[in-house]
């Protein structure tokens, strides 16, 4: 397999021509915007918690293939984690996508994410990818700052 | 003015300039890097011979992910001619000293060598005198050069600085900083859909409160060329100076200061085939003559006391502490590289390029170009239903094709089409229609990916 049709996989392709989960949802617990100045991408992320786990995870954008994908597959991923486990998912994305790690073909939480093994070999796409997580994770510190800000 | 004493040390730099074409070399060992032995360079392109061009740039040989390497972003940065990488060497092996104020021999030698080139650059630009070229980094800190140096001792609040729809933030923002600096106000003259800029809507713009005009000669995201000869003729009339961006002009276009009687411009070294971190300001003698120091250092002083300093004259007030020598060096070489191939030469075989380019593009139903300006040199900027820039940039790299994908410093170009990124193809004499085939089956292989 080449490495452009490794990079560029039928699962990105697929999830680049249908997003899951793309649109805003009216019921967010919290949302967080990530822009990336270098290209202009612009992403959305809206967050629907329960407690500590979070039931619905959507979002909106403009955006390549890559990032699109990153984002349609997340939302995927990240439904019915706790808090905590998002986070951890992230760091091993973070960690696979920027080639520090090959990712663990058995760990669970990384099975959707493989597709994005190569991405390591093109330095300038791993922003891509790691937008829409990115604005996840500001999402997750949203829900926290909405606490404090009640409590004020 | 000169001050009268002491006697600027930098008179003795004249006779030097006046021995520009012979290469004056007063010591008995003539140096390898006599930029002046490129002119012979001339005699093999009666019609470019691109291959043999092509031979003098090492980097084009080389192959990347395996393929020959098909260099198409040379808006961004153009590759270098082996006679540039050579003089950088051969002035660092052989030449090295700080300059203007030694008295020892290799001083002189780069004393001269870099004033050689500001002479290069002048006879390039038409100026009327040496004095008129400044050496800075770059066309943007040519651009806040005078913005902040003219900007703020001669632009007041409520005066007006217009520029176009079209330009690089590298002529927008230094502009809204001075207009945050003096309460001035940017005006923006709109384009058309083609990527025109709109010349009644900018006649209507101009008026008594106009100071300055700020307008690209050659658009780096669209290709537009900009009849810069007519905008500066009506500034002119409303008693408005003109600084023009030539950064992508220079490399593709006959320039003639005195021809356009452009008060200000500038360009980048690196755009021209000459090293990064070297650019030139070109200012008419008389404005740059009143204009304030831009930074305070060395060279750009007559004398200093802790009561009072008096400022060099021109270029070298505007040049303070040690330059880019090397750079300034390496840039008057490349001039005169693309001397000896012929500015009129250069802009009639990309023309036939552009030409070429666009059709190929153009038979894809699936690519729109941005930008379709009656006037263009260059470039081809475009987009693919469907496919954002950056996927079809990262698959054309695969293919060993460099091209550019993103919003280009222009996000208010972007803006005005409604869209993120393009994908950016900019020729250079060095490119050829066989690259732009190999263009065309990339292309192919994006639809093929996505399809």
């Amino acid at each position: 397999m080449s490495l452009l049709s490794d990079l560029y996989q039928e699962v990105i392709l697929d999830h680049n021509r249908r997003p899951r989960n793309y649109g805003e949802l009216p019921d967010a617990t919290s949302q967080a915007e990530g822009y990336n100045p270098l290209c202009g991408d612009k992403v959305k992320v809206y967050l629907r918690k329960d407690g500590d786990i979070i039931q619905k995870v959507a979002f909106e954008g403009t955006g390549c293939a890559i990032s699109t994908a990153s984002a349609s597959i997340m939302t995927e991923v990240l439904k019915g984690k706790t808090l905590r486990q998002a986070k951890e998912i992230f760091q091993k994305f973070h960690s696979l996508v920027t080639g520090k790690t090959d990712g663990d073909p058995e760990d669970d939480d990384l099975q959707q994410l493989l597709v994005f093994h190569r991405l390591s070999e093109y330095p300038v796409r791993v922003k891509c990818a790691t937008l829409v997580w990115h604005a996840l994770h500001s999402a997750l510190e949203e829900t926290s700052k909405e606490v404090s800000t009640e409590q004020e | 003015m000169r001050s009268g004493f002491p006697p600027s040390e930098n008179s003795w730099t004249l006779p030097f300039l006046t021995g520009f074409l012979v290469g004056t070399l007063r010591i008995g060992e003539k140096p390898d890097m006599n930029i002046g032995e490129t002119a012979e360079l001339g005699s093999h392109v009666q019609t470019l011979d691109v291959e043999r061009i092509r031979a003098d740039f090492p980097i084009l040989s080389q192959q990347v992910r395996g393929k020959p390497l098909a260099y198409f972003d040379n808006a961004a940065t153009s590759q270098k001619p082996q006679v540039v990488i050579d003089v950088l060497s051969q002035y660092y092996q052989r030449q090295n000293a700080n300059i203007h104020r030694g008295v020892h021999w290799l001083s002189q030698l780069a004393t001269e060598a870099y004033e050689r080139s500001r002479a290069v650059v002048q006879h390039f630009l038409n100026a009327r005198e040496s004095r008129e070229i400044i050496f800075v980094r770059g066309a943007t800190e040519g651009i806040n050069l005078v913005a902040q140096s003219y900007g703020r001792d001669k632009i007041q609040s409520g005066d007006e600085i217009l520029i176009t729809s079209m330009e690089h933030h590298s002529n927008i923002v230094p502009w809204q900083i001075l207009c945050e600096q003096t309460g001035a106000v940017l005006r923006v003259a709109p384009m058309n859909s083609a990527g025109e800029l709109i010349l009644s809507e900018y006649r209507a713009l101009l008026g008594p409160k106009t100071k300055l005009v700020a307008v690209t000669h050659l658009s780096n995201a669209l290709g537009t060329i900009n009849p810069v000869h007519q905008i500066i003729d009506e500034a002119h009339s409303v008693g408005a100076l003109v600084l023009v961006d030539g950064a992508q002009s220079v490399p593709h276009l006959h320039v003639d200061v005195q021809e356009l009687d452009a008060d200000f411009f500038v360009f980048s070294g690196h755009k021209i085939f000459g090293p990064t971190g070297i650019g030139i300001l070109y200012g008419k003698g008389e404005i740059l003559e009143a204009m304030p120091p831009y930074q305070g250092g060395g060279e750009m002083i007559s004398s200093v006391s802790f009561t009072k300093t008096t400022y060099n004259t021109i270029p070298f007030r505007f040049e303070a502490g040690t330059p880019n020598i090397a750079g300034a060096i390496g840039l008057g070489a490349a001039i005169e590289y693309v001397n000896s191939l012929g500015i009129e030469k250069i802009a009639e075989y990309e023309s036939e390029l552009l030409a070429f380019g666009t059709d190929v593009l153009t038979q894809f139903p699936e690519v729109r170009i941005i930008g379709t300006a009656a006037k263009k040199a260059s470039v081809i900027s475009f987009v693919v239903d469907n496919v954002h820039p950056h996927d079809v940039g990262t698959i054309l790299d695969q293919e060993g094709i460099a091209i550019r994908t993103g919003h280009h410093c222009a996000e208010p170009v972007m803006d005005f089409y409604d869209i993120p990124a393009t994908a950016r193809v900019s020729l250079a004499f060095y490119n050829t229609e066989d690259e732009i085939n190999r263009l065309a089956l990339g292309i192919e292989k994006v639809l093929k990916v996505f399809s």
